[in-house]
C-alpha cells in the first residue's frame, strides 16, 4: 500500500513542477494518505480478465480533412505572454535540463 | 576532457555491438497534426497557430486524416503489421517548446507495429533490419537561444519560443536492437537511413531533408562480450541529424564504451550529443526519475481505427519502393553495379530517370549528372538539383550532340553557360554563336593553313604514322575557337594526303 | 409587462414567448438582469465578471432582427445566459477562478458560445467557481465565495456554485455550468434549481477548459426543467473541434419536457439505485426523496429498487482518473504562453524550469495541487497498473452495472447530495468528506451517461433538496419526460415554485 512521504510528495513536486512549500508538503503527505485509503480499494475488483474504459462513450476517431484554416494572428497569439520579444515568447535560460 | 577510445578494429573485435534508431520523420502535411494550421517552412515566428497548437485553454485536438494516411503507406513500405485499432497518449513532460508540455504520442498501441527493412550495403549484400513499430506524434516548436555564444543553449541569458513547429506531424521509426551487424554497424546505420530517406520521398510523404531537420535520429549503442550475453547498458546520442553523423556517433560510441569496458569502468545509461565539430560525442543528462513521462492514453482522443478497406486504398495508392525501382533502372539502362552504385552515392537516379524520359540516352545522361554536374555543385557546394541545370536541359544538349551541331567541348561551353544562368540551351547556342564547322569551304581552307605550317607533321602522316593528327586538329581547333568537328577536319586531312 | 422584479422570476421559455410576441424586448430583459445583479451581488457575488456592454449589444442585435429572422431563431433567441467562467469566450476575460490565468482574454470562443451567440442569447458574464472546478463548495476560488441566494451563510455547492446561485437568485434566468462529478447538479441541489449533465460528447467541449477530460461535460442550469432542455437543443449536437463529441444531432429533449409537464408516467420504469439512499444521506434529504419517489408512483410510474454493485468502488475510481487527467491537463500554466509568471527568489537559479515551478506553486490554490499531485503519483511508473490501470477497469464494471440497470429500467434515480447546503469553513478542513458530497453523481460521469437534478422540496433546516435522474447514453430525452413531470406535481403540492419560500431582500428594492 502506497504511503506518501515527505520525500514523496518533493519528488512529486519536482515532476509536476511547483514549488511546493515545507508546509504544503507536510499536508498534502497527510492528507494524501488518507486520501489513499479510499482508493486503494480499486485495485480489489481490477481483474485482469476486465478491460480498462478510458473514454465512457465508444466511438472511433474521427478524421479531419487536411485544409487549412484561419489561423491566429501573430497578435493574437502574444497577446497574452507574459513577456514577448520580436514575435516571439521569450522562456528565461533553458538549462540542458530538458 | 576528451575520453579514451580503442581502435575501431580491435573494438569490434572484441566486443559484440548492438545498436538501435530511432528515425524522426517530419510528415509533408499541410496543417499540423491535430489543428488546422497550415504549416510552411520559414514564415514569421508564431504566426502558423490555431488555438490548439498554441495549447490554449479549451482547445482540442482532432486528427488529421493525411497524417493518418501517410502512416498507413509508410507501414506497408516497412512491412509493419498496421494495428485496426491503435490509441494516442499523453507524454508527460515540462520544456518550453511545447504549448500543453505534454506531447501526444502513441505508447502501447502504436498504428504501425512490427515490420522490417531490407537495405543494400556497398558491396551489394542485403542486411534486415527489424522495425519494432513506426507511431505518430507531434513535433515541438523551436528555442533560439540568445546572448550566449554561436546559440547555443550553454551560457545563453534567455531563449526566444517560436511554437510555428508545434504541432507538425512527425512519424518515429523505432528499429528493433539490431544484432549481428559488427564492425558493419556504421554501414548499416547509414544504408538504413538513407533507404528510409528514399522510401519516404518515393512516397512523397516526407521532404526528408536532414539539412532542415525533418529528419533526425536517436542512436543507441551498447556492447557486450558475446552475442549469447544479455544486452549491455547503452547509451542514448540524441537528434543526431546526418548520415554521416549518424555512422560516426556509432563508431565513437563503439570505440569510447569499448575503452570503458576495458578499464573496469561502467556505462551510464545516458543521453548523448554528437557534436559535428569534435567529432564525438558529449555526455549529456543521466537516465533519472525525470524521464517518469507519466504515459496514460490522451482522454481527449477516442481510438483510431483503421479499416481494411483504409489500407486497401492506400496500398492502390503505393508507387515502386526504391529498391524496386533501382533494380528495374540499372536493367533498363544496361549499367553495371559499379555505375549504378556511382548514380545512387551521387544522388542522380531521380535527374538520370527525368533526363532519359526528356530524350536523352542513359549513358549521356549519367555521363553529364556524374561528371561535369557533380563537379560543379560539389564546387558551389549545392545539391545537383539547386544547380539550376534541369533534366530537359541535359537532354537538350545531348540531342544537340548527337545530331552533331554541337562536339563535345562546345556542349561543355554550352553547359556551363546555362549553369552561370544565361538561359535555356537553345539559346545560349544562339546568343553565342556555338556552331560545329563541318566541311564547307571555310573548314578546308583552315585545314589546309594548318598543313601548311606542319610539314613535318604531314611528311609524317603521308609516310603513314598516323599518330600526330592530333596535332592538326589541334591546331584547326584553336584556329576554329573549337568550332570544328574533329572527324570532320581528319577526313579533310586524309583527302588532302592521299590527293 | 416591465417590471423588472416580477420579470425575472418568469421562466426562461415563457420569456421567449414574450419576446416572440412583442411583449418585451432583450434589451428590457438584459437589463432587468443586469439590475438584478447589480443590487444582488454584494451579497451573493455569483459573478466574476459582469459583461453588461456585450449583453447589451447583442440585445440590441436580436431586437433589430426582423420577424422573419427571429422565427427561424430558437425558442430561447434574446433571452440573456450567465457562463461559468470555466467556458472560453472570446474577448471577455476566462480565467477558471484561477490566479494562474488571472487577466487572460481568450482570442477564441468555445463552441457552446458560438451556439448561443448564433442563437442570439446575450452574455451576461462570467460566473464563479471553485478554481479550475476543483470543489464542491466554491470556497476553492481564488477570488471569492459564492453565498447561497437560500442562506448567505452557506455554500451555493460546487464547482459550478456561481452559475447556479445565480439562476436562484433570479440573476439569470440561465447559466452554463461543467460537471464532471457533480458540478452542475449539485449546487443545482444546493440552490433549488435545476442542473443537467448530458451524456458524455452530447455537448461540445471544445472551448470547455479542461479539468479531467473523459469526465467533464458542459450542461445547462435553469429554475425549470423545460427551460434546460431548450437550452441543451441550443448547445447540444456534434461538432468536429471535438473528437469525443458524438456525431449524431442533439436529442429530442425539449419534446420530451413538455410531454412530461402532462404528468402522466404509465409504463415508465423507475430504478431506485439500492447504493445512493439510507445511510450517509441526511434524514431530510432521504425524506424529500421518498415523497418524490412516492408522487412518480402517483402519476403511474413502476418503481423497483436495482443495485449497481460497483458503485462502491466509483469514489476510488474517480479520485484517481480525475487527477490523474487534472495532473496532465493543468501542465500547460508554466507562465510561458498566458497568464501569470512569477521568477523564482534571488538564491533560486532564474532558469525556465524554476520560473514554472514558482508560476505553478504561485498561480494554483491548495486543492489544485493537491490533486496534481496525487494525479502525478497515480500516473507515474511502477504505480500506473496499480492505480491508474485499476480504475480504467473500475470505470468498465461501473458501465456494465449501468446497462445492466437499464436493462430492467427505463430510468434510474437517488438523491443528488447527501445533504443540503453546507456552512462556509465546514468541509474545507477535511478533504475527504468534502469529496463524499459527489457520491451521486460521480457514477454518471464515469459512465458517461446523463443525469440531471431538480429541486425536490426543502429539508427541515429549510433548505433545498435535489432529486436526480439518470438516463441511458445518449438517450437523455427519457430523464426529461418524468423530470418535468414530477416538477409540475410537486409544485402543485406547494402551490407554487420552490423559490416563493426564498428570501430576495435584493429584488424588493428594484423598481422604486
Amino acid at each position: 500500500m502506497p504511503t506518501f512521504t515527505r520525500e514523496e510528495i518533493m519528488h512529486l513536486g519536482n515532476l509536476a513542477r511547483i514549488a511546493l512549500t515545507e508546509r504544503e508538503i507536510d499536508s498534502i503527505s497527510g492528507e494524501l494518505n488518507v486520501i489513499a485509503d479510499s482508493i486503494n480499494k480499486v485495485q480489489q475488483v481490477a481483474g485482469e480478465d476486465v478491460p480498462p474504459t478510458a473514454n465512457p462513450v465508444p466511438l472511433e476517431a474521427y478524421l479531419r480533412p487536411d485544409t487549412p484554416e484561419t489561423p491566429l494572428t501573430q497578435e493574437q497569439a502574444l497577446a497574452g505572454a507574459p513577456v514577448k520579444e520580436n514575435g516571439m515568447f521569450v522562456a528565461p535560460r533553458i538549462l540542458g535540463e530538458e | 576532457m576528451a575520453e579514451k577510445l580503442m581502435k575501431y578494429a580491435e573494438a569490434t573485435q572484441q566486443y559484440d555491438v548492438v545498436f538501435g534508431l530511432e528515425t524522426h520523420v517530419e510528415l509533408s502535411t499541410d496543417t499540423k497534426l491535430f489543428c488546422p494550421a497550415h504549416i510552411e517552412f520559414g514564415g514569421e515566428p508564431n504566426t502558423q497557430l490555431t488555438p490548439v497548437s498554441l495549447g490554449l485553454p479549451g482547445s482540442l485536438p482532432v486528427i488529421n486524416e493525411k497524417a493518418v494516411d501517410y502512416a498507413i503507406k509508410l507501414g506497408l513500405a516497412l512491412h509493419c503489421k498496421i494495428n485496426e485499432w491503435s490509441q494516442f497518449a499523453r507524454k508527460n513532460y515540462f520544456y518550453p517548446d511545447m504549448p500543453r508540455d505534454y506531447q501526444i504520442s502513441q505508447y502501447d498501441k502504436p498504428t504501425n507495429g512490427e515490420g522490417y527493412l531490407d537495405v543494400e550495403l556497398e558491396d551489394g549484400t542485403i542486411f534486415r533490419v527489424p522495425i519494432e513499430r513506426a507511431h505518430i506524434e507531434d513535433d515541438a516548436g523551436k528555442n533560439t537561444h540568445v546572448g550566449g555564444a554561436d546559440g547555443r543553449i550553454e551560457g545563453a541569458d534567455h531563449s526566444l519560443v517560436d511554437y510555428n513547429r508545434a504541432g507538425v506531424p512527425l512519424i518515429e521509426i523505432v528499429t528493433k536492437p539490431i544484432e549481428g551487424a559488427g564492425d558493419r554497424a556504421p554501414e548499416i546505420a547509414g544504408a538504413y537511413m538513407r533507404a528510409i530517406r528514399d522510401i519516404v520521398r518515393a512516397l512523397g510523404i516526407s521532404e526528408a531533408r536532414m539539412e532542415h531537420g525533418n529528419m533526425r535520429a536517436d542512436v543507441n549503442v551498447s556492447l557486450r562480450k558475446s552475442p549469447e550475453d544479455p544486452f549491455g547498458t547503452r547509451s542514448e546520442t540524441k537528434n543526431v541529424n546526418s548520415f554521416r553523423g549518424i555512422e560516426k556517433t556509432i563508431q565513437y560510441e563503439i570505440r569510447r564504451q569499448a575503452a570503458r569496458l576495458n578499464a573496469g569502468k561502467e556505462i551510464l545509461q545516458e543521453t548523448r550529443h554528437w557534436d559535428e565539430a569534435s567529432q564525438t560525442t558529449a555526455g549529456g543528462r543521466l537516465k533519472s526519475d525525470a524521464d517518469d513521462y507519466r504515459y496514460f492514453p490522451d482522454p481527449d482522443l477516442v481510438m483510431l481505427h483503421i479499416t481494411d478497406e483504409h489500407i486497401e486504398r492506400m496500398k492502390a495508392q503505393m508507387p515502386e519502393m526504391p529498391r524496386e525501382r533501382r533494380n528495374r533502372l540499372k536493367a533498363e539502362w544496361g549499367f553495371n553495379d559499379i555505375e549504378m552504385r556511382d548514380v545512387i552515392n551521387a544522388d542522380a537516379l531521380d535527374l538520370i530517370e527525368q533526363t532519359v524520359a526528356a530524350g536523352s540516352s542513359a549513358a549521356g545522361a549519367k555521363k553529364w549528372w556524374l561528371g561535369e554536374l557533380s563537379r560543379e555543385a560539389n564546387e558551389q557546394g549545392k545539391a545537383l538539383e539547386e544547380l539550376g541545370v534541369t533534366p530537359d536541359d541535359v537532354a537538350e544538349v545531348e540531342k544537340l550532340i548527337s545530331s552533331g551541331a554541337l562536339n563535345d567541348k562546345l556542349a561543355k561551353q554550352t553547359m556551363a553557360c546555362v549553369i552561370a544562368g544565361e538561359g535555356k540551351p537553345e539559346e545560349v547556342v544562339k546568343a553565342h554563336g556555338f556552331k560545329v564547322m563541318s566541311d564547307d569551304g571555310a573548314l578546308e581552307q583552315t585545314v589546309q593553313e594548318a598543313m601548311d605550317a606542319n610539314p613535318d607533321i604531314v611528311a609524317k602522316l603521308q609516310s603513314g604514322n598516323m599518330k600526330p593528327m592530333g596535332a592538326i586538329i589541334g591546331a584547326v581547333m584553336r584556329a576554329t575557337k573549337g568550332q570544328a568537328d574533329a572527324k570532320a577536319v581528319t577526313k579533310i586531312v586524309m583527302q588532302k594526303i592521299k590527293g | 409587462m416591465s417590471d423588472a422584479n416580477s420579470l425575472v422570476q418568469l421562466s426562461a421559455a415563457r420569456m421567449g414567448e414574450m419576446l416572440r410576441a412583442k411583449e418585451i424586448s432583450s434589451r428590457e430583459l438584459v437589463d432587468a438582469h443586469l439590475d438584478v445583479i447589480e443590487s444582488a451581488e454584494p451579497s451573493v457575488q455569483a459573478f466574476l465578471k459582469i459583461s453588461a456592454d456585450v449583453a447589451r449589444e447583442q440585445a440590441d442585435a436580436f431586437d433589430a432582427l426582423s420577424d422573419e429572422d427571429k422565427a427561424a431563431l430558437p425558442e430561447l433567441a434574446g433571452v440573456p445566459i450567465a457562463i461559468k467562467d470555466m467556458i472560453v469566450t472570446k474577448g471577455i476575460e476566462t480565467t477558471a477562478a484561477s490566479r494562474i490565468l488571472e487577466g487572460w482574454v481568450p482570442p477564441y470562443d468555445a463552441t457552446v458560445i458560438e451556439r448561443l451567440k448564433a442563437a442570439h442569447m446575450p452574455l451576461l458574464g462570467k460566473t464563479n467557481l471553485d478554481e479550475f472546478a476543483q470543489g464542491s463548495s466554491t470556497e476553492h476560488s481564488a477570488f471569492h465565495n459564492t453565498n447561497n441566494p437560500w442562506d448567505l451563510d452557506r455554500v451555493p455547492g460546487g464547482s459550478g456554485g456561481g452559475s447556479a446561485a445565480a439562476v436562484a437568485a433570479f440573476e439569470a434566468p440561465l447559466a452554463l455550468g461543467t460537471d464532471t462529478g457533480g458540478s452542475i447538479r449539485q449546487p443545482g441541489a444546493l440552490t433549488g434549481t435545476v442542473g443537467v449533465k448530458p451524456t458524455y460528447g452530447g455537448v461540445s467541449r471544445y472551448g470547455a477548459i479542461a479539468m479531467a477530460s473523459s469526465l467533464d461535460q458542459i450542461g445547462p442550469v435553469s429554475r425549470t426543467v423545460l427551460d434546460s432542455a431548450l437550452l441543451q437543443e441550443v448547445i447540444g449536437g456534434n461538432d468536429r473541434r471535438d473528437s469525443t463529441s458524438i456525431p449524431e444531432p442533439v436529442r429530442p429533449v425539449a419534446a420530451a419536457a413538455r410531454e412530461g409537464l402532462k404528468g402522466d408516467l404509465k409504463g415508465l420504469k423507475v430504478g431506485l439505485i439500492k447504493e445512493l439512499q439510507g445511510e450517509g444521506f441526511q434524514p431530510g434529504v432521504q425524506a424529500r426523496f421518498d415523497e418524490s419517489v412516492a408522487l412518480l408512483k402517483e402519476m403511474g410510474a413502476e418503481v423497483v429498487e436495482v443495485s449497481l454493485p460497483h458503485l462502491e468502488y466509483a469514489l476510488g475510481a474517480y479520485y484517481i482518473i480525475m487527477p490523474s487527467e487534472v495532473s496532465s491537463n493543468l501542465a500547460r500554466y508554466d507562465g510561458m504562453r498566458y497568464g501569470l509568471r512569477v521568477m523564482p527568489p534571488e538564491d533560486v537559479p532564474q532558469t525556465a524550469a524554476n520560473m514554472m515551478a514558482y508560476t505553478r506553486e504561485a498561480g494554483f490554490g491548495e486543492e489544485v495541487k493537491r490533486r496534481i499531485i496525487l494525479g502525478t503519483y497515480a500516473l507515474s511508473a511502477g504505480y500506473y497498473d496499480a492505480w491508474y490501470g485499476s480504475a480504467q477497469k473500475v470505470r468498465t464494471l461501473i458501465i456494465e452495472d449501468f446497462k445492466r440497470a437499464f436493462e430492467q429500467v427505463d430510468v434510474l434515480v437517488s438523491p443528488t447530495s447527501p445533504t443540503t447546503a453546507f456552512r462556509f469553513g465546514e468541509k474545507t478542513e477535511d478533504p475527504m468528506s468534502m469529496y463524499l458530497n459527489d457520491i451521486a453523481t460521480i457514477p454518471a460521469n464515469l459512465a458517461g451517461v446523463p443525469a440531471m437534478s431538480i429541486p425536490a422540496g426543502l429539508s427541515d433546516d429549510g433548505l433545498p433538496v435535489g432529486f436526480q435522474f439518470i438516463a441511458p447514453q445518449q438517450r437523455d430525452e427519457v430523464m426529461y419526460k418524468p423530470a418535468a413531470a414530477l416538477e409540475t406535481a410537486l409544485e402543485q403540492r406547494w402551490q407554487g415554485p420552490i423559490w416563493q419560500d426564498m428570501k430576495t431582500p435584493w429584488l424588493d428594492g428594484l423598481n422604486k
